[in-house]
């Protein structure tokens, strides 16, 4: 019984992936001795007063108040345990490392594009570092999607108009299956990719390679083996680049600094990641949200001391702009 | 109808005659077998539906185009849930029974009730033009802004899904004041039969959720049309809050599924042991408990849809508190069959299905209510397993074990005992073999809705498409007898199976004003066995 359930465990291929199916398996645990008190009680029951003949006289029982109460008091045990269990294990998954690596995901009908914080950007192949937590800041093209591994144990959705994060880290190389998990129409099942996990030192080999290609002006070679046959790898301008052009284009320049300086509105220096304390005496964390809300609706949260002057950039910005001008002001964090 | 004027004796089938009588009739039983007959209709039409998307997944690689598997599960989705399983037992059997097992002539309101069921069929034929002009493809949850931006008929559907919302909220009010209205001198709250507190309860939440669902396919249509941004974040709106206002309605509307399935175990289980119900109040309160925790939970469908950490803490913590008045059910059903005189005729055999399954469907609630394994098994085919567990082994076992109990009474004519057996064996191994193996299939991860998938998940596959065939032939056995029976079944008795509650002190089927003189009660509904001491366990 045991062994066969084994032939559908799937490999733990990340941190998470151990303490996931701990609990899974104490829940099913728990699982198969309720049911054998209910249903083995039952058929116990069908047989043992099973009607022998029409009209034999049967008992008057109305119930047992102690019983039940036990049954639910030893119930509530059982269930607050879960509780408590499944939501520690969550608080680890959505906990991110200050040091992860960063890379940018961009879900569109019907592929997932990877880009790296050096300009590479990969579709439906992401590759990454054993042992290295990594953070993955996902957007959406077009309609919701999900990003699920299922050896990781891990699943995020992915969210037009916002980013989201997952974060997690690796515990063995090899190759692991990224579904869509979220329904996005025609060709939902086929929005697979693979998430390549390297040792390191190749991880780093492999981004060097290609850099020094880039710089080189070669093509790169990595473009046949990828999975989709669709203009696997681009090369496009590295976004801080791009970020820094756009910041100047669109007329950032024009009221806010990087260096410091308090223009109109407040310099973008050292912003992320940082506390602002806003109009009304609250604070909130400049994450990559808060960044596109700011461009999207600036007026929602004003910062303290500053005049609600800032135009939205709603329509004028496309979501690769956003992208390039977030990872820019990113980049200014130190 | 099978009955003439030669009948023996005046019923409300022979009353009156032709289709006008039907269409115009203010009588509840008339109008619930009319439900009754409309929402198999479409159980059976939802049911090939099935049949189609389980064809598809037989094997990796395209049967049919991938927009087209996409409109057959939507469309099973959504005439299952909207068209069937919502509405069947509560405004079938509940319509029938209800005034019956009050003691009354009718409900509140039968004009209400008439205009119900025309306001029903109304709302289904939006949803049939939809699958008509090229079918919609969203999936029954129409999640935006997928919904938003597809070519296919959303307009019709969700326009269908506004219109049956009223049907149920008229229903709903209908019968929570018929209960407290009209119920016979003696028949206290307390007197009631378990099927009437959960019909109770259910009507409450169709009363106060149904509005929910019924503003956001109007929002949804107004963003389509107008181009008013709700949800679509092109147009500045947010997505996820379409998530929100779905789930807050339709968590609660789970439970308008289950809850009168559970009312009609409670009659079945005692009526077949010929004991009294053990826990006759705890199996009452918890129908309302239930329904009234069923409120704060959606957000458990939400945990990876990037709603906050501190939702999702108290989702999941108020979602395992569903699981003890649940559990308080099965646990009281099982120990009413103790020291029973048992009999397995196929009413009972599908209430022991409904005990055997449901029990299964809920324990996997826990795995989904732990956030952290949800993260995992949130969209694959480990929830659909889980809901079918509950919505097909919980709810339809139940009504099936109901049709059967009352399909003497409401037709006057007996099933085929042995033909219901073997249907419901069938339909029991069959369920099994579907279901259980999308357990393994979502544990390894496969993800739902999905039209084509990797080769390691074949051999699953091809057992749950296997196990669909099994189904599709037990339920199509037993439609064949459940007509078979209106014309040549063996003719009822009154009280068939030694039943306690109301409607077995009438005739079968009832006359059009159920009683011949008003019914005084002065005891409870299931007075079961000989009086020893009570309390004793
Ligand atoms: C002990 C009781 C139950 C618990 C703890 C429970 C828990 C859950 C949870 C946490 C989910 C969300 C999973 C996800 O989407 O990731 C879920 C899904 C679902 N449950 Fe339950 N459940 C219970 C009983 C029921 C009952 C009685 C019904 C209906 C009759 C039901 C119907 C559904 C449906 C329809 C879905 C999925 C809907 C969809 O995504 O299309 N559940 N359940
Ligand atoms: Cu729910």
């Amino acid at each position: 019984m045991v062994d066969f359930f084994k032939i559908f465990q799937l490999p733990q291929a990340s941190t998470m992936a151990p303490k996931v199916d701990a609990l899974y398996d104490f829940i099913h645990w728990v699982s198969v001795v309720s049911f054998v008190i209910i249903v083995g009680g039952m058929v116990y029951f069908i047989w043992k007063f099973r009607r022998r003949r029409e009209g034999e006289p049967t008992p008057y029982i109305t119930g047992h108040t102690p019983t039940e109460l036990s049954v639910a008091g030893v119930l509530f045990i059982i269930v607050m345990v879960i509780f408590y269990w499944g939501w520690k294990d969550y608080s680890k998954i959505i906990q991110s490392s200050p040091n992860a690596l960063e890379i940018n995901v961009m879900a569109r009908q019907w592929l997932w594009e990877f880009e790296y914080t050096n300009g590479r950007k990969i579709v439906n192949e992401l590759v990454v570092p054993k042992g290295t937590p990594v953070r993955l800041i996902m957007g959406s093209a077009d309609v919701l999607h999900s990003f699920y591994v299922p050896n990781f144990r891990l699943k995020q959705d992915v969210v037009p108009g916002a980013y989201t994060k997952l974060d997690f880290t690796a515990t063995s190389v090899g190759e692991q299956q990224v579904f869509c998990a979220e329904y996005c129409g025609t060709a939902h099942s086929k929005m697979l990719a693979k998430l390549k996990v390297m040792e390191p030192k190749d991880y780093q080999r492999w981004q060097t390679t290609w850099e020094v290609e880039q710089s080189l002006g070669i093509q790169p070679a990595g473009a046949a083996e990828t999975t989709a046959g669709q203009a696997p790898e681009t090369v496009v301008e590295n976004p801080v680049e791009r970020g820094k052009k756009l910041f100047a284009e669109k007329g950032c320049t024009a009221c806010h600094s990087v260096s410091g300086q308090v223009l109109v509105g407040p310099s973008l220096k050292e912003v992320f990641g940082h506390e602002v304390e806003l109009a009304d005496g609250s604070k909130v964390m400049a994450d990559e949200n808060y960044i596109r809300e700011s461009l999207m609706e600036p007026q929602l949260k004003l910062v303290k001391g500053f005049p609600p002057v800032m135009p939205t950039y709603k329509g004028t910005l496309k979501d690769d702009e956003i992208n390039a001008l977030v990872t820019y002001i990113k980049s200014l964090r130190n | 109808m099978a009955y003439d004027s030669n009948d023996h004796h005046k019923n409300y089938i022979n009353a009156e005659k032709g289709i006008w009588s039907w269409m115009t009739t203010l009588d509840h039983k008339r109008i619930g077998v009319m439900y009754l007959f409309a929402t198999m209709f479409f159980f059976a039409v939802g049911g090939i539906f099935a049949m189609l998307v389980r064809l598809e997944l037989f094997k990796p690689g395209p049967f049919f185009s991938p927009d087209t598997y996409n409109k057959f599960f939507t469309l099973h989705g959504a005439i299952m849930v909207f068209m069937f399983i919502i509405p069947i037992i509560p405004a079938a059997l509940g319509n029938f029974f209800l005034p019956i097992q009050i003691g009354a002539k009718d409900v509140a309101f039968p004009r209400l009730n008439l205009l119900s069921w025309y306001i029903f069929v109304t709302g289904s034929l939006l949803l049939v033009f939809s699958i008509v002009s090229g079918g919609v493809d969203t999936g029954w949850t129409f999640y935006t802004p997928y919904s938003i931006r597809t070519a296919t008929s959303v307009i019709l559907a969700t326009l269908g899904v506004f219109v049956l919302g009223f049907s149920g909220i008229l229903t709903g009010l209908n019968f929570v004041t018929t209960i407290h209205k009209l119920r016979a001198p003696g028949m206290t709250f307390h007197r009631m039969p378990l099927f009437l507190w959960a019909i109770y309860a259910t009507a409450i939440i169709q009363v106060l959720a149904t509005p929910v669902i019924g503003i956001t396919t109007a929002l949804l249509v107004m963003e389509r049309v107008l181009h008013i941004g709700f949800f679509d974040p092109k147009l500045g709106g947010d997505p996820v809050l379409f998530q929100h206002f779905f789930w807050f309605y339709s968590h609660p509307a789970v439970y308008i599924m289950i809850l009168p399935g559970m009312g009609i175990v409670s009659e079945v289980i005692t009526a077949f042991s010929k004991k009294h119900i053990f826990g006759y109040h705890a199996v009452a309160y918890s129908s309302l408990a239930i329904a009234g925790i069923s409120f704060i939970v959606w957000g458990h469908h939400m945990f990876v849809s990037s709603q906050s950490p501190l939702a999702n803490f108290l989702f999941s913590l108020l979602t395992m508190l569903v699981a003890i008045p649940t559990a308080i059910k099965v646990f009281n059903w099982t120990a009413t069959m103790y020291k029973g005189s048992i009999s397995l005729k196929t009413p009972m055999l599908y209430a022991l299905s409904f005990l055997f399954l449901f029990t299964i469907g809920g324990l996997t609630g826990l795995f989904l209510a732990a956030i952290s394994v949800d993260v995992h098994l949130h969209d694959t085919y480990f929830i659909v397993a889980h809901f079918h567990y509950v919505m097909m082994g919980g709810t339809v076992m139940g009504l099936l074990a109901g049709l059967h109990y009352w399909w003497p009474k409401m037709f006057g004519r007996m099933y085929p005992e042995k033909w219901g057996k073997l249907s419901c064996a069938l339909t029991f191994i069959g369920f099994n073999l579907t279901f259980f193996t999308q357990f393994w299939l979502g544990k390894m991860g496969m993800p739902r809705r999905y039209h084509d998938y990797l080769p390691e998940y074949t051999p699953l596959n091809i057992a749950s498409t296997v196990g669909s065939w099994f189904i599709g032939a037990g339920m199509l056995i037993m439609f064949i007898y459940f007509i078979w029976s209106l014309f040549k079944g063996k003719r009822a008795s009154e009280n068939p199976w030694g039943g306690k509650t109301l409607e077995w002190t009438i005739e079968s089927p009832p006359t059009t004003h159920n009683f011949h003189k008003e019914p005084v009660i002065t005891t409870g509904p299931y007075e079961y066995g000989e009086l020893k001491t009570t309390g004793e366990a």
